[in-house]
């Protein structure tokens, strides 16, 4: 099913924990760092990097492919990714065979082929959205830059 | 958390203030503190480098002024917000985000006279140039694009003379052209006209007034749509590598939150034009009212114009909710709910007459600024306006005998009286001295 909604997506992350993140990258300059970066520090999720050319980012063992990590781990919750769209597709094949619950495309990562795959295969699928920014909705973050959350509550957070 | 899209009236009260986590405070809190500690030294670290969400220094962001720049996201319907100390202080911002030294910009000709002077002259010095198009004339603009023109800049209401923009059409024209549409929607405020919801990129405004609404703080205010494609190569200050983070390329690493992240990042960082804490908190008790005042004040208005127009001491009043305006069709079609209470009017005897009109007047107060509960008169001629040469005071519809008010909220009958009683002596003057 694609999510379009925005509680969609908040039901998503409540009921994820794992974060395979394919495409993830040690260089400070690269958007998947600062992901991985504010998912490993900031959040409370366990995010572990699926990058051939890695052993380790910031301390947190790299697996060379989505089947190696499933082998150590089962299937992720979430598989983001950080790819060039044009070759996603194996990412999508990837995520199904090893029983993936979910696939994230980030910011420009835009298939229609693979996007309708994994749709077909039962997975939840996120499109041209970032899995930080929308973490930091719902809880607060982008309410301390001036970002509109579409939060509107007379509850106190974490009373309910 | 529910999943409804709640009402204007209700956002302006709710959006960007949720019950405050640590004391339950209802009302928004003033965290009147010039910085913040951080977590962790990692936690600093992921702070300084824009990967973590948190306050550092209230330069940069502060909690009661992002409750206010939320509310306003939510009220102009846009990603999210920046507040800065003032409206000229936001749409200064706003340019030197997406322009620097040897670019241009468009501008409408139809606006506030700090603008004009802002942009035409300390811009000018700072290498940005700019051209003042008729905003009514496609043509005459698209004449004026250039490959370095950076943003179209028009308001939705022009300050003084009314003239409303035609908000679809500048957004396709600016879009064909491949630079965003920036509108100062300091006059029609969210709730007469959202410009976000006809095609602009960005909207700018003076806070101070009808978000205000009681004349007590100045500040400005800047909410991104979202929408805008700044990879397009056009806009090299957010699409490659930023000198002032690392070499960090804000269209790749933010998606849709490029400009906004620069904004505030890079620009209010840089300038230091932060909105106070004291001054959001004000703001935002003004915005919990703004539906209301506005609906107050758009019936006054309404009577104060025709009033006007009835009376023959006045040669013409324009107010683009009046058939008269030659902007009515705009007025009805962008601004349903009402063309704000800022108007104005020449009045018989020219530049004298509307002197002494001024001077005679008891309860409207004379002074410079608009969007006031109390209700208010100016001479722009001789005030907001002096700083522009006769014809560029012509383009932007200033006569020598024009008086512009702004309708406040205090009983009609009262502001009528005020106003005869005012045409009275200054046409008895007048009769006197003749």
């Amino acid at each position: 099913m694609i999510l379009t909604e925005v509680t969609e997506r908040r039901a998503l992350l409540a009921r994820s924990t794992t974060i395979a993140m394919v495409g993830a990258s040690g260089d400070p300059l690269r958007p998947s760092y600062t992901v991985f970066s504010y998912l490993r520090t900031e959040s409370a999720f366990i995010v572990t990097p699926i990058n051939p050319k890695l052993d380790e980012i910031d301390g947190i063992r790299a697996f060379a492919s989505l089947a190696d990590y499933a082998r150590a781990h089962g299937a992720p919750d979430i598989v983001d990714v950080f790819r060039n769209p044009a070759s996603v597709l194996p990412v999508v094949d990837e995520s199904i065979a090893i029983g993936a619950k979910a696939i994230w495309f980030q910011y420009g990562v835009v298939n229609e082929a693979a996007i309708a795959r994994a749709d077909a295969a039962g997975l939840d699928v996120v499109v041209d959205r970032c899995i930080k920014v929308e973490i930091a909705r719902f809880t607060g973050g982008l309410a301390t830059a001036g970002l509109n959350s579409g939060i509107i509550s007379s509850r106190r957070a974490g009373t309910r | 958390m529910n999943d409804r899209s709640f009402g204007f009236a209700t956002r302006a009260i709710h959006a960007g203030t949720p019950p405050d986590p640590v004391t339950g405070a209802r009302a928004a809190p003033i965290y009147q503190s010039s910085a913040f500690v951080f977590g962790s030294t990692e936690a600093a670290a992921e702070l300084f480098a824009l990967r973590g969400y948190g306050h550092i220094y209230s330069r940069i962001s502060n909690p009661t002024v992002a409750s206010f720049e939320e509310r306003m996201a939510s009220l102009e319907g846009g990603l999210g917000a920046v507040a800065f100390s003032s409206g000229l202080a936001a749409q200064l911002a706003v340019v030197l985000a997406l322009a620097r030294n040897g670019d241009h910009i468009l501008c409408s000709q139809n606006v506030y006279g700090g603008t004009v002077t802002q942009f035409s002259i300390t811009l000018d010095r700072m290498g940005i140039g700019v051209t003042f198009v008729p905003i009514g004339d496609l043509a005459a603009m698209r004449a004026a694009v250039r490959p370095e023109t950076k943003l179209l800049f028009v308001e939705t209401i022009g300050n003084p003379a009314g003239a409303i923009a035609d908000l679809e059409t500048l957004a396709r024209f600016a879009h064909e052209n491949g630079i965003p549409l920036v509108v100062d929607n300091t006059f029609a405020s969210p709730y007469c006209c959202r410009p976000i919801e006809f095609g602009a990129d960005i909207v700018v405004a003076s806070a101070t007034k009808f978000i205000c609404g009681h004349g007590t703080t100045v500040g400005g205010i800047v909410v991104d749509a979202g929408r805008f494609d700044y990879g397009s190569g056009r806009f090299p200050l957010l699409s490659e590598a930023s000198r002032g983070y690392h070499g960090k390329v804000f269209t790749e690493t933010f998606g849709e939150y490029a400009f906004l992240m620069r904004l505030r990042a890079e620009i209010l960082r840089d300038v230091g034009s932060q909105l106070g804490a004291h001054d959001a908190w004000l703001l935002l008790q003004g915005l919990e009212t703004l539906p209301i005042r506005m609906e107050r004040h758009i019936a006054n208005a309404a009577i104060v114009a025709r009033h006007l127009e009835a009376h023959p001491d006045i040669e013409w009043v324009s107010y683009p909710g009046l058939p008269s305006h030659p902007d009515f069709a705009l007025a009805t079609r962008y601004l349903p709910r009402g063309a704000g209470s800022v108007f104005t009017f020449g009045i018989r005897g020219g530049r004298e007459a509307g002197r002494r009109f001024i001077d005679a007047l008891e309860l409207w107060s004379h002074l410079a600024n608009v969007g006031d509960a109390k209700s208010l008169v100016i001479h722009p001629a001789s005030t907001t306006h002096s700083q522009l040469s006769d014809d560029e005071m012509r383009a932007a519809g200033v006569a020598p005998e024009t008086v512009r008010l702004s309708v406040g909220l205090e009983d009609c009958d009262d502001l009528l009286w005020d106003i005869d009683q005012a045409l009275e002596k200054a046409h008895a003057d007048r009769r006197v001295s003749a």
